[in-house]
């Protein structure tokens, strides 16, 4: 069974909600990446996400556009990112999910060729690495039945996105390609903190949950515990990105972790 | 994805519907200035010693290119859907005030995403932009260009998707886009085809995102005795790794929801690109114009910004006609097309726009070389 599977079984007998934090691989460097998602664990992630850092991500606000420039700075790569889970899987057992867009997929392993084989070159790649799980924002159902159909094949839960505007028969397809959970987005709008939730997400993520089994989390805009106590009221797990990021970006050296896992165990607390 | 069916299917009805075909008509004729005319340029003919050329002079229309084609449509679209605020990308500044005086004229909000280092280049169309009553938006992020623009109007468009139209500039983005400008630009090459005695046996045409280019090239794409070329920006040379030429050097990848060709390094990672014009400096391509390529029905290739200069003074000084650094790259290829294509042959140029916007710039790198 894939482990994030294992892990919503788990939470679901505990009648507990998914706390899944957020970090950008390679921000401010792989190394302290990985020390972050240390932090993260001790804190209580049931899931931990990774970004790989894009040149033009277009689903994130100003808060993680600049986390992955940064990562960019040093060319982190997918095939980086790749070698960061490979570490991490041997002191952690948490399910790691890749945040990724499509282009650095499309193009894995192809160096300057044409660029048909990527997505299942890096699926394989993924999967002897030790991923769990992969969120393509920029891929949408429609064009994503044959990595899907990959993903199937070497056990990688593909976690695919539903938006508030998404048509009952776009949800209909979205729940049923999608594995490990359902990536339900809060707003309409990239991510970053905001102040507010809209007031319709809870009967929107009702809706979505008595469509299917698979777990439905929730993610963009949660800032503070508050509103994280709000999202794990109605949905599966609850996903904290660009607040964590910000953290990351206001602190350095040893204060980073601690301020990393003091967040972390408030929104833990919350959820 | 749901505001990409609402407009693809929109378009579908609209693109049947005699009452929107003939407001559309009445505004490209009555507002905008069609049909433009197709001017034979016997004295530049002359100086470059070879095929009869023609200009299809874009550059007459209101607002000074062909974009107005596209923003004239993609706002009735807009009324049609309610939406009542428009929002575009810009690189030159031609699409942008193209935008927002189709906004002015329908009544409509409008904020426009433009590079902060085009905002510099291309002060004259930031003006006037907000002389018709649009916001400029500077955009910081990336490599505060194009490329950048774009990436900012998709994630307000996402955001305000239900009040939004997004009017993309050129024949890139999501599906139903490059398909939508290419059918409003179109107009240039259909009129092309009644205004021409004979078939013409070139068409050439400068290449950012391509709209300019496959508005010339679709009516002609079926008729494969008619030779299609476009030009792309080499920037300081195809070598130097700082140029814009995506359909000569690039490599397949997808960007802004499209599968085309790419200016990217080898993780991926789309890389900046570089033109002395601010509207042919983007990393992608229209997907059609790589499939274009991909079956060999047109050909590609690339002049660099010296050239385009150069391209820039020969059309002043012969014609009288002060081309923008845009279409200068098209002229400047004819330069080394037109001296090896017999007398008989007809080249026609789509002299996309006109040059005041760049004159500033001109003037001082010409300053700046002396």
């Amino acid at each position: 069974m894939n482990k994030l599977d294992a892990v919503f079984r788990q939470l679901r007998r505990e009648q507990r909600k998914a706390f899944i934090p957020f970090v950008m691989a390679g921000d401010p460097s792989l190394a302290q990446t990985a020390s972050l998602v240390d932090a993260l664990v001790e804190s209580g992630a049931d899931v931990v996400e990774l970004g790989v850092p894009f040149s033009d991500p277009l689903a994130d606000g100003p808060t993680i556009q600049r986390a992955a420039q940064r990562a960019l700075r040093h060319q982190v790569s997918l095939a980086d990112v790749l070698g960061l889970v490979r570490r991490l899987r041997r002191r952690h057992a948490v399910p790691l999910v890749l945040l990724t867009y499509y282009n650095p997929v499309y193009r894995f392993g192809e160096g300057a060729g044409r660029g048909a084989q990527g997505p299942r070159r890096f699926l394989i790649a993924a999967r002897v690495a030790g991923v769990d799980g992969v969120i393509i924002p920029d891929l949408p159902a429609e064009e994503a039945r044959s990595l899907v159909a990959e993903a199937r094949r070497q056990r990688v839960a593909a976690i695919l996105l539903a938006a508030p505007t998404s048509s009952p028969a776009r949800l209909t397809r979205i729940v049923r390609m999608s594995r490990g959970f359902i990536y339900f987005v809060s707003l309409t709008g990239t991510t970053g903190a905001r102040r507010h939730l809209p007031v319709e997400l809870e009967a929107q993520v009702r809706r979505l949950r008595r469509m299917t089994r698979t777990p439905v989390c929730v993610g963009f805009g949660i800032a503070a515990p508050q509103e994280a106590r709000r999202v794990a009221r109605v949905a599966d797990g609850v996903i904290v990105g660009s607040a964590l990021v910000r953290v990351i970006e206001r602190h350095r050296g040893r204060r980073l972790k601690q301020a990393v896992g003091r967040f972390a165990r408030q929104l833990r607390r919350a959820i | 994805m749901s505001a990409l069916e609402e407009l693809a299917r929109e378009y579908a009805r609209a693109k049947r519907d005699p009452k929107f075909r003939r407001a559309l008509r009445e505004y490209l004729d009555q507002y905008a200035g069609r049909p433009t005319p197709l001017y034979h340029a016997k004295r530049l003919t002359a100086a470059l010693g070879g095929a009869q050329i023609y200009l299809k002079r874009e550059d007459l229309l209101h607002t000074g290119a062909h974009k107005i084609n596209n923003t004239l449509g993609q706002a009735l679209l807009a009324v049609r859907m309610r939406k009542r605020r428009l929002i575009a990308e810009t690189g030159a500044g031609q699409h942008g005030v193209a935008t927002a005086t189709v906004a002015a004229l329908f009544g409509l909000a409008c904020e426009v995403f433009m590079g902060e280092e085009d905002i510099r280049r291309q002060a004259l169309n930031v003006f006037r932009m907000r002389l018709l009553g649009a916001k400029v938006t500077p955009v910081t992020s990336g490599s505060k260009t194009l490329k950048d623009a774009c990436n900012e109007a998709i994630r307000d468009w996402v955001t305000n998707v239900r009040t939004t139209h997004y009017i993309i500039g050129s024949v890139v983005g999501p599906h139903p886009y490059p398909v939508i400008v290419r059918d409003f630009q179109s107009v240039i090459g259909q009129e092309v085809r009644r205004q021409l005695p004979r078939r013409p046996d070139l068409l050439v045409a400068c290449v950012g995102g391509g709209s300019n280019a496959m508005g010339l090239f679709a009516p002609f794409a079926r008729d494969r005795r008619v030779r299609l070329i476009g030009v792309e920006a080499a920037g300081r040379g195809l070598h130097s790794g700082a140029h814009a030429a995506t359909l000569v050097a690039g490599t397949p990848g997808v960007l802004h929801g499209a599968m085309s060709l790419l200016l990217q390094d080898g993780d991926g990672q789309v890389q900046t690109a570089h033109s002395i014009s601010a509207g042919l400096d983007y990393p992608g391509v229209g997907p059609e114009h790589a499939y274009l390529k991909a079956i060999g029905r047109a050909e590609y290739v690339a002049v660099t910004d010296r050239e385009a200069l150069e391209g820039f003074a020969l059309l002043a000084k012969t014609e009288g006609i002060i081309p923008a650094l845009e279409p200068a790259h098209a002229i400047a290829y004819l330069r080394r097309l037109a001296p090896r294509s017999g007398r008989r042959k007809t080249v026609v140029l789509c002299l996309s726009g006109r040059g005041d916007k760049d004159v500033t710039m001109v003037s001082e790198l010409m300053a700046g070389r002396r």
